[in-house]
């Protein structure tokens, strides 16, 4: 089971960094593909699709939005929400959209031989 | 990542609206709006560590350190604006003086010849018993020049006088006469027009002129048509063939505005043994200075055997010409440049020690940040970037301060001067400069940051808390600074012994004896036109009409005219024999001077023997002369000379010469160059086109001299005067005088500011230790420590800095004043007085800047001492 979210701090932050850093990019621009969404909108979709299983750390979750936006990969701009909130929107650009094939093939990849090694044969997960 | 594309403001506001939209999601999921809020801020967790992060994620953190550091920095200069200026002043100084100096010395030492491959240019000269650097005879320059293997060209040149006659009247114009080779040998092709052509060098040539840039530029107009245009000099027509580079200088002759190939030449120059020219030459790639100089030796005594000329002791020399050039301000400069130098570590250590106290008056701050979680390293680029700032700072002043001094100093030379210093010009910033001024700026910065570093990996940072410097970190730094303010006094001794060295030679120089009184006495050169004044006859008649004009002025007493004035140089030499004494070969070269009948007694040389000349001694008589007690003790040791005969042998004039007259050493050579021994020949008797005359006056001389020159053109219009003068300032602007004027000044200045900048660090360091001994003091004061035995305590901890200091730079200064030997004139190196002046004043202005924080010490008032901790 993929762990994210609130860690204990004492874990070698290299490790965290890295696996994190894949994940959350992942989730995000997969949340992304459905259309432009707020930062709050994010995290919720992702509580809800993971079943809660994952819960996102805000503070990492915004400095990935920031990351992703620095590479170019999504874009964001002020606007309302369905309530009449004001909220920073973000949308997947095209680098964007490219980025979450690749990286979803990447995973599954990824994944595939994890189950193989663990399992002794073909995952039975499916993505 | 310098850019930023979101302020941390905005960031702030996404969390705030992502708070919000929680808040309402969870409100919609049934909580009320308190509740929904609260658990939306717990859901999303520490929002100010999500601030900061994304905060530092934006930035490269040393650069926001330093800009901070920097920011804070400047605030801290700012808060003590008397310790920022008197920094930065001393450092502007400092660094300014040494690359102003600096930039001499590179000009006059590291680039001194305006040439092609400068270093290839020698110059040949003949060294005879009087040293390098005789000129040489006309054949032996043709015999040279056709011999030698060594050098690619050589050529000669010799400075010439001239007659320009303009629009408004005749102008006496200085020029040059050179071989056909000269400006090849130079590298140097004129701007305009072109260079001599070999018909035009061989003796019966045409008469054709170079002129400089300037002298086109001045006296016509840059106008293209003045090549082939006939000029009038000393009444005979020369042709305009070329125009000089603007860039061209001759240090030998820098007033040289008409060049004239050497192809006339009098009956004396024919002689071989009449030395007149300087030579030139361009060493061949590959030759050494040294095998040129082997063979033009052997050339030069081959030479002497093939022709007899067994009298002369002469020997060939090749020297660089850069040498000639800058040779006699290499010593001065060099001086200067140490000077420079030591001024600039004065300048640092001054600083460095101000610094010092900010970071212990700062120990608090210190120990505060330290507590709060700065790193050490923080806190080290705390201070390395105000010492980055400081030096900046001051280097930028600086570089004004050299701009400023370099104009000055140019200035500061006399023009005369300056002619023969043609890389004067060059003179400023250029690649070595700024490399310099850039080190120089690198090393003030590094001292600067280096210093509290050092302070501060000393202390227990935690200790600076309890505060109170009562502990012995205080006293680390009190050696420290006590360390710097003697070597600050030592420096300031040895500038200030070199001052005054200096300063005693120069007054030396002044008050050499110069064997006739110089005071009230106009002189100005007079070039007589040689077409207008053909014969021996006319020419005597002309001198004994200017004597009798100049005489009949008002408050005129004498007149008399010389071929040369004394205190010039020892040149225009001759070589004698004794009549009817046998000849063993031995060189008797002596100065040789052509007087009118009133010059010597108008001059009031005393005569020791026999008389001076009449007007009777006149070309009809058998030839007459007067000698010096120099050259009287030095050939009729144990005779009477007067009635002895002495002979030389120049064609044209009686080549015996009966001595009627002895007078006493009227000094001819330099203010620092011994008596040479002189010959006066009657100028009645030989006629030169060319005199200077001297006039013996009761008024001021500048009153005298446009009258001088209005007789003088009454006589006749034609007459070139030029150079009017007394003989006082003409003594003054010899370079003798200058130099040793100059160097005096100047090293006298950095001793000034050495002795300020030395004497303000002690006081700085005294009243420092006086500040923090305070409590000790009231302590001593309160246990019965009489107010006397306090002040005295503090005087004797200057005392032992002082008396450091001293011993210190006098053992220094004894090193440094053998270095400068040889611009020291008839003053020892170790000179007892001078330093016992140097020690009384630094010691005095020391005692003055120590007591006054002494009596500050003795007033200390015991129950407030103890009760401020």
């Amino acid at each position: 089971m993929p762990f994210l979210g609130r860690m204990p701090s004492q874990i070698n932050t290299a490790d965290r960094v890295t696996i994190l850093q894949g994940t959350l990019d992942l989730l995000i621009l997969k949340t992304l593909v459905l259309g432009a969404c707020h930062g709050q909108g994010i995290a919720r979709s992702i509580l809800r699709q993971s079943e809660e299983a994952f819960f996102v750390d805000h503070g990492s979750l915004y400095l990935a939005l920031q990351r992703l936006e620095d590479k170019r990969w999504i874009s964001a701009k002020w606007g309302l929400s369905e309530n009449n909130r004001k909220a920073r929107f973000y949308s997947l650009t095209a680098k964007g959209r490219q980025q979450l094939v690749d990286k979803t093939n990447e995973w599954q990849r990824l994944t595939k031989a994890m189950g193989l090694i663990l399992n002794g044969g073909p995952s039975n997960e499916e993505a | 990542m310098f850019r930023r594309r979101r302020s941390a403001e905005d960031f702030a506001e996404e969390i705030k609206s992502h708070l919000e939209l929680e808040a309402d999601d969870l409100e919609g999921e049934g909580l009320n709006a308190e509740q929904a809020r609260r658990r939306a801020r717990v859901e999303f967790g520490n929002a100010q560590a999500a601030r900061e992060r994304f905060y530092l994620n934006g930035r490269i953190a040393w650069l926001d350190n330093f800009v901070r550091d920097l920011q804070f920095a400047i605030r801290q200069l700012a808060g003590k604006p008397g310790f920022a200026c008197i920094s930065l002043l001393v450092l502007a100084l400092g660094i300014g003086t040494s690359v102003a100096i600096f930039a001499f010395v590179d000009s006059a030492l590291l680039e001194p010849l305006p040439y092609a491959n400068p270093n290839q240019i020698m110059a040949v000269s003949e060294s005879g018993s009087r040293g390098p650097g005789t000129p040489l005879s006309y054949p032996d320059f043709l015999d040279w020049q056709s011999l030698n293997k060594s050098f690619s060209s050589l050529d000669i040149y010799t400075g010439a006088g001239y007659l320009l006659r303009t629009p408004t009247g005749t102008e006496a114009v200085h020029g040059e006469r050179v071989s056909g080779g000269f400006f090849r040998t130079l590298g140097v092709r004129p701007v305009l027009g072109r260079d001599f052509n070999l018909g035009e060098s061989q003796p019966g040539g045409p008469n054709v002129a170079l002129l400089t840039y300037g002298a086109w530029k001045r006296r016509y107009e840059s106008r293209s048509d003045v090549i082939g245009k006939t000029i009038d000099l000393d009444n005979r027509p020369y042709t305009i063939i070329g125009v000089l580079p603007q860039s061209f200088s001759f240090a030998p002759n820098g007033n040289a505005e008409f060049w004239v190939p050497i192809n006339t030449l009098s009956t004396h120059e024919h002689s071989r043994g009449f030395y007149a020219f300087s030579g030139i030459a361009r060493l061949r790639d590959g030759v050494t200075v040294q095998s040129a100089q082997n063979e033009i030796r052997g050339i030069s005594q081959q030479l002497q055997r093939q022709y007899a000329i067994n009298g002369h002791d002469l020997n060939a020399n090749v020297t660089p010409f850069s040498e000639v050039v800058v040779g006699n301000v290499r010593p001065i400069l060099m001086t200067l440049l140490g000077g420079a130098g030591l001024l600039l570590l004065i300048a640092c250590v001054n600083v460095s020690s101000l610094v010092l106290v900010r970071t212990e008056n700062r120990r608090r701050e210190i120990a505060v940040r330290g507590a709060l979680g700065a790193t050490p390293m923080r806190l080290i680029k705390q201070f390395v970037t105000e010492g980055l700032l400081l030096a900046l700072l001051g280097s930028v002043g600086g570089m004004l301060v050299s701009l400023a001094l370099m104009r000055l100093l140019v200035r500061l030379v006399p023009k005369n001067m300056a002619a023969g210093m043609p890389f004067l010009a060059s003179v400023g910033f250029n690649a070595h400069t700024t490399a310099f001024a850039v080190s120089v700026a690198l090393l003030a910065t590094l001292l600067l940051s280096a210093t509290p570093m050092l302070r501060l990996s000393f202390q227990q940072l935690r200790g600076g808390l309890t505060d109170g410097d009562r502990g012995a970190a205080g006293l680390l730094w009190r050696r420290l600074g006590s360390n710097m303010v003697i070597f600050e006094l030592a420096i300031a001794v040895v500038l200030l012994a070199g001052a005054g060295l200096l300063g005693r030679s120069f007054y030396r120089l002044l008050h050499v004896p110069l064997g006739f009184d110089a005071s009230h006495l106009a002189t100005a050169e007079v070039s007589v036109p040689s077409s207008m004044y053909t014969t021996d006859e006319q020419v005597v008649a002309l001198y004994r009409e200017v004597v009798r004009r100049a005489t009949s002025l008002p408050g005129v007493e004498s007149a008399g005219i010389t071929s040369r004035l004394p205190v010039q140089c020892d040149c225009n030499t001759d070589d004698i024999k004794v009549v009817g004494r046998p000849y063993h070969g031995e060189h008797n070269e002596v100065n040789e001077r052509h007087v009118g009948v009133n010059y010597l007694s108008t001059l009031m040389v005393p005569l020791l023997r026999g008389r001076f000349f009449t007007e009777a001694d006149d070309k009809s008589r058998p030839g007459v002369a007067v000698i010096n007690r120099t050259l009287a003790q030095k050939i009729f040791p144990s005779q009477d000379p007067v009635g002895q005969s002495i002979s030389n042998d120049e064609g044209g004039h009686p080549s015996v010469w009966q001595i009627v007259g002895v007078v006493d050493d009227l000094r001819e050579g330099p203010l620092d160059a011994d008596i040479a021994p002189t010959e006066y020949f009657p100028m009645n008797q030989i006629g030169e086109h060319s005199f200077t005359l001297a006039v013996r006056t009761s008024q001021q001389e500048s009153e005298l001299l446009p009258q001088l020159i209005s007789a003088l053109h009454q006589i006749n219009p034609d007459l070139g005067v030029s150079n009017e003068i007394s003989m006082i300032e003409k003594i003054d602007m010899t370079q003798a005088a200058l130099l040793h004027r100059f160097s005096a000044w100047l090293v006298g200045g950095f001793a000034a500011v050495a002795l300020i900048l030395g004497v303000v660090g002690l006081y700085g360091v005294i009243s420092y230790s006086v500040g923090q001994r305070t409590r000790e003091i009231g302590v001593r004061m309160a246990l019965g420590a009489q107010r006397g035995t306090v002040q005295s305590m503090v005087m004797r901890q200057a005392g032992r800095l002082i008396f450091a200091g001293l011993s210190i730079g006098l053992t220094c200064s004894l090193g440094t004043s053998m270095l400068m030997r040889s611009m020291l004139f008839d003053v020892p190196a170790w000179d007892a007085i001078t330093l016992v002046y140097v020690s009384l004043l630094l010691g005095l202005a020391s005692l003055v800047a120590s007591f006054l924080p002494a009596s500050r010490a003795a007033k200390v008032n015991p129950v407030e001492a103890l009760r401020a901790e």
